[in-house]
C-alpha cells in the first residue's frame, strides 16, 4: 500500500516527526500544554509507583496486581457516587475499602509467599491480578466507566492552554498523600518498624518487631494508596476491569528508574516520565509513546551499569 | 498391568484417536431439533458484547420456534443452541469449535463475538468443513483467505466510517470549497479492526484528494489521548476520526471537551457501546458514529417485522435498547433458517451450498454473500448525536435528519 502524503500544508514534505518537532518551536504554547498535562499525569503515576516501591522494598515482592488495585479504587469511587454520597468522599472511602481488601489479600495469599523467591511471588500476584480482573468484570461488567468530577477547566495563554481542574486536584492530592506517607514512615512507631523490617527483617524480628504484622500493614497500605489513586483515575480518565496493566507497567518502570525507598526520586521519575511520555506521543505518534519510555529505561539501566563499573563498586 | 490389558488400553486409545480424527459425519439433528453451536464470550473483556450476541441469537431462536420452527425436506424442526464460554480469548474459541463439532456432533455454527475470535474460528471450521454464519467479526483478514465455510451478515470493518469523508466532501462543496483542500486526522487503535478502518479511510481520502495530516496509532493500553489532541489543536484538521473501541470513544469525548479542541467533523466507532450520549450529555453532541444497524432503517422481514419492530420486541424481552450486536446476531440465525429451508438435505455440505446462494431481506438489512463470504448488500449507517439521541444522517437513503456540520466551536456551545 502506498504511504499517503503526510505533511503540514506550506511546510513542504518533511517527515512528520520533524514537522511535529517544529510545531513546538513555532507555537511554544503547545509545548506548555504538553508539559502541564505530562506533569499532572506524572504525579498520579508517582503515587502508584510509591506503593509498589514500598512493597518491593519491605517485602521483596513485585506486586503485579498493582493496577488492579487502582481500578478497584476507581470502582469504589463510582459506587460511592452512584449511591448518592458526594464524590469528595469517594477518595477516602476508596482508601479505606482498599486497605481492608489489601489486608485480606495478604492474609489469604501474600503471607504464604513473602519468604519465597521473587518468581513465586510474581506468579502469585499475577494470579491475584487475573482473579481481580474477572471479579470486577462479573460485578461491574466490562463497560468503560467514568465519573464526572463536576470541576471545570482553566484557560490560560489566550485560551490556547487548557488545564483541567481535576488533574490539578489529582496532582495536589498525590503530592500531599506522598508527603503524609513520608511523615508517617519517619515519625510513627509503625513507620519506623516498617523501615526496620525493610533494612533487615531478621534483626527486626530479634528486636521484637512483629514482622508479619508489618508485612500485612505494608501490603494493605499499598492497596489503599492505589485505591486513592484509582478514585482520581476514574474522575480524570476512565476505568474498566482490564485497564490495570498500564498502571502496573508504569509504576514498575518508575521504581526501576528511581530505586526503592526513595520517595523524592520516585516523584521526580514519575513526573519526568509523564512529561517525556507526552512529548514522545506528540512527536513520534501515540504508538511510540510506550516504546520511547521502554527505550529510555534500557538506556538508563545501561548507563547506570556503566557508571557502577567505572566506580569499581561491584563486589567480586 | 498384564500384557493383555496393556494391549487393550492401546487399542482403546487408538479407537478414541480414530473416532476423534474421523468425527461424526451426520449433523446433530436429534428427533425434531436442530442444534446450532457457538463459542461466546461470557467472561473476559468481551463479556458485555458477548451477552448482546447471546441475546440476539436467543431472541431469534425463540421467535422461530414460536412461529412453528424450520421446515426442511417435508419435516418441521425446532431450533436449539449449545454455547460454551471462550473467556474472550481467540485460542479458546478455536478449541471450543473442535469440541462443539467433534464431541457434541454439532454441524452448524454461529460466530463468536469479535474479529479476533472469529478470525481464529474461521480456519478451524474450514478444516472441519462445517458452515459458520457470523455477525460479529468484521475484520477484513477473515475474508481474504479464500474461506468457503464462513459467512458474515455484517459490513466489513473498512466500511465502518466510510460515509464520513463523503459527508465531509458534500459539506465542502456546499460551502464552495474543494474537497481536496480538507485535511484529516486519524487516531486509530493498533489492532486489526481499527487498522482496517484506517485503511478504508485512507482509500477514501485518496479518492477525494484529502490530506491525512495526523495518523496516530493508539496503543491498546490507552488511557490518555492528550498528546494526540494537542496535535489536533495545533494542526486544525477538518476531520478527526477515532477508533479505539468503547475506551477510545469515551476518552476522546472526555478529553476533546476538556481541552476544547475545535474540529468541524468528529467521527468514531463504538459510540453506542460507550453510550457517549448518556454518559457525557452535551459534550457528546454532534459526534458522528459508525453503526452496523439502526432501528430507523427501512428493512423488514416476516419474522420480526420492521427494524423498528425488532427494536421494540428486543426492548420488551431484555429491558434495554437493542444494540446492533444483537441485531446482527439475530440476522445470522435467520440466514441459517432460510438456508435450512432451501438446502437439499441437512448435511453440512448442502447447507453450506444453500448459504452461499442466500439472497434475502431481513429486518437487519439485505443479505447477499460474495464468494469470500462477506455480505455486500448492506451499507453501514452513520449516526449523529443530536439532542442526546443517535440520529441516522447518512447514507441519505436512511437519513432521519440532516447532519450538523461543522460542529459549533466550544465558545459558542
Amino acid at each position: 500500500m502506498k504511504v499517503p502524503p503526510r505533511f503540514v500544508p506550506g511546510r513542504g514534505p518533511f517527515p512528520t516527526m520533524i514537522d511535529n518537532f517544529l510545531i513546538l518551536f513555532d507555537a511554544p504554547v503547545f509545548a506548555v500544554q504538553l508539559l502541564i498535562d505530562g506533569l499532572l499525569v506524572g504525579a498520579l503515576f508517582a503515587l502508584v509507583a510509591y506503593g509498589m516501591a514500598l512493597v518491593w522494598g519491605v517485602m521483596n515482592i513485585i506486586n503485579i496486581a498493582q493496577g488492579e488495585f487502582v481500578i478497584m479504587g476507581g470502582y469504589v469511587a463510582l459506587t460511592v457516587a452512584n449511591v448518592g454520597i458526594p464524590i469528595v468522599f469517594g477518595l477516602p472511602l476508596a482508601f479505606i475499602v482498599l486497605f481492608f481488601a489489601g489486608w485480606l489479600v495478604f492474609r489469604i495469599v501474600i503471607c504464604r509467599v513473602v519468604d519465597q523467591d521473587l518468581f513465586t511471588s510474581i506468579l502469585a500476584t499475577f494470579g491475584i491480578s487475573i482473579l481481580l480482573q474477572q471479579l470486577m468484570n462479573q460485578i461491574f461488567t466490562a463497560d468503560v466507566r467514568t465519573l464526572e468530577s463536576g470541576l471545570g477547566m482553566w484557560f490560560v495563554l489566550d485560551n490556547m492552554v487548557t488545564i483541567s481542574q481535576i488533574k490539578v486536584v489529582t496532582f495536589v492530592v498525590a503530592l500531599a498523600f506522598g508527603a503524609a506517607i513520608i511523615m508517617f514512615m519517619k515519625t510513627s512507631r509503625l513507620g519506623q518498624s516498617i523501615r526496620a523490617t525493610a533494612q533487615n527483617a531478621r534483626a527486626a524480628r530479634i528486636m521484637g518487631i512483629n514482622t508479619d504484622r508489618v508485612y500485612a500493614f505494608t501490603y494493605a497500605l499499598n492497596a489503599a494508596i492505589c485505591g486513592a489513586a484509582g478514585a482520581l483515575v476514574v474522575m480524570t480518565w476512565l476505568v474498566h476491569p482490564f485497564g490495570g496493566l498500564a498502571y502496573t507497567v508504569r509504576s514498575f518502570m518508575i521504581v526501576v528508574i528511581a530505586g526503592l525507598g526513595n520517595f523524592p526520586a520516585v516523584v521526580a521519575a514519575g513526573i519526568g516520565l509523564g512529561a517525556l511520555e507526552n512529548y514522545a506521543g506528540f512527536m513520534l505518534g501515540t504508538e511510540f509513546q510506550m516504546a520511547f519510555i521502554f527505550g529510555l529505561l534500557v538506556a538508563i539501566l545501561v548507563w547506570r551499569n556503566f557508571r557502577l563499573k567505572k566506580q569499581r563498586m561491584v563486589l567480586k | 498391568m498384564s500384557k493383555y490389558s496393556k494391549f487393550l488400553s492401546v487399542l482403546a486409545c487408538g479407537a478414541v484417536v480414530t473416532s476423534l480424527a474421523v468425527g461424526p459425519t451426520e449433523a446433530k439433528v436429534e428427533g425434531d431439533t436442530i442444534t446450532l453451536g457457538a463459542p461466546l464470550s461470557f467472561t473476559g473483556k468481551y463479556a458485555t458484547a458477548g451477552k448482546h450476541t447471546k441475546n440476539g441469537y436467543d431472541l431469534a431462536i425463540a421467535k422461530i420456534n414460536e412461529a412453528g420452527g424450520v421446515k426442511s425436506g417435508g419435516k418441521t424442526y425446532k431450533l436449539a443452541v449449545q454455547y460454551y464460554d471462550d473467556e474472550s480469548t481467540s485460542a479458546r474459541t478455536a478449541q471450543l469449535v473442535e469440541r462443539l463439532v467433534k464431541q457434541d456432533g454439532i454441524q452448524f455454527l454461529l460466530g463468536p463475538y469479535g474479529s479476533g475470535p472469529t478470525a481464529a474460528m474461521a480456519p478451524v471450521v474450514e478444516q472441519l468443513q462445517v458452515p459458520m454464519v457470523e455477525g460479529n467479526g468484521a475484520s477484513r483478514s477473515i475474508f481474504n483467505k479464500g474461506y468457503k465455510y464462513t459467512f458474515a451478515v455484517l459490513s466489513t470493518s473498512e466500511q465502518y466510517l466510510a460515509e464520513t469523508l463523503t459527508l465531509a466532501a458534500e459539506w465542502a462543496k456546499s460551502n464552495g470549497r474543494d474537497p481536496a483542500s480538507l485535511t484529516v486526522a486519524l487516531a486509530m487503535e493498533n489492532d486489526p479492526f481499527s487498522q482496517d478502518i484506517r485503511a478504508g479511510l485512507l482509500d477514501d481520502a485518496k479518492k477525494y484528494g484529502m490530506k491525512v495530516i495526523i495518523d496516530d496509532k493508539l496503543p491498546p493500553e490507552l488511557n490518555d489521548m492528550s498528546a494526540t489532541l494537542t496535535k489536533v489543536k495545533a494542526l486544525k484538521p477538518d476531520i478527526l476520526a477515532v477508533s479505539g473501541h468503547s475506551k477510545g470513544a469515551t476518552l476522546v469525548i472526555r478529553q476533546y471537551s476538556e481541552m476544547q479542541v475545535n474540529v468541524p467533523i468528529l467521527s468514531m466507532t463504538h459510540c453506542d457501546s460507550a453510550d457517549i450520549a448518556k454518559n457525557f450529555g452535551d459534550k457528546a453532541e454532534y459526534a458522528l458514529c459508525g453503526a452496523q444497524w439502526d432501528p430507523n432503517m427501512a428493512y423488514k422481514d416476516s419474522l420480526f417485522g420492521s427494524a423498528r419492530d425488532y427494536a421494540n420486541t428486543f426492548k420488551k424481552t431484555y429491558d434495554y435498547d437493542a444494540p446492533y450486536q444483537s441485531a446482527e446476531s439475530s440476522a445470522a440465525v435467520q440466514v441459517y433458517v432460510d438456508a435450512f429451508q432451501r438446502a437439499k438435505s441437512l448435511s453440512a455440505k448442502d447447507v453450506r451450498d444453500a448459504l452461499a446462494d442466500t439472497k434475502m431481506q431481513t429486518f437487519y438489512g439485505n443479505i447477499d454473500f460474495d464468494e469470500t463470504g462477506k455480505n455486500t448488500a448492506k451499507p453501514m449507517v452513520l449516526l449523529q448525536v443530536q439532542g442526546g439521541k443517535y440520529i441516522p444522517v447518512a447514507p441519505s437513503k436512511f437519513a432521519a435528519a440532516k447532519a450538523i456540520i461543522p460542529i459549533p466551536t466550544w465558545d459558542k456551545r
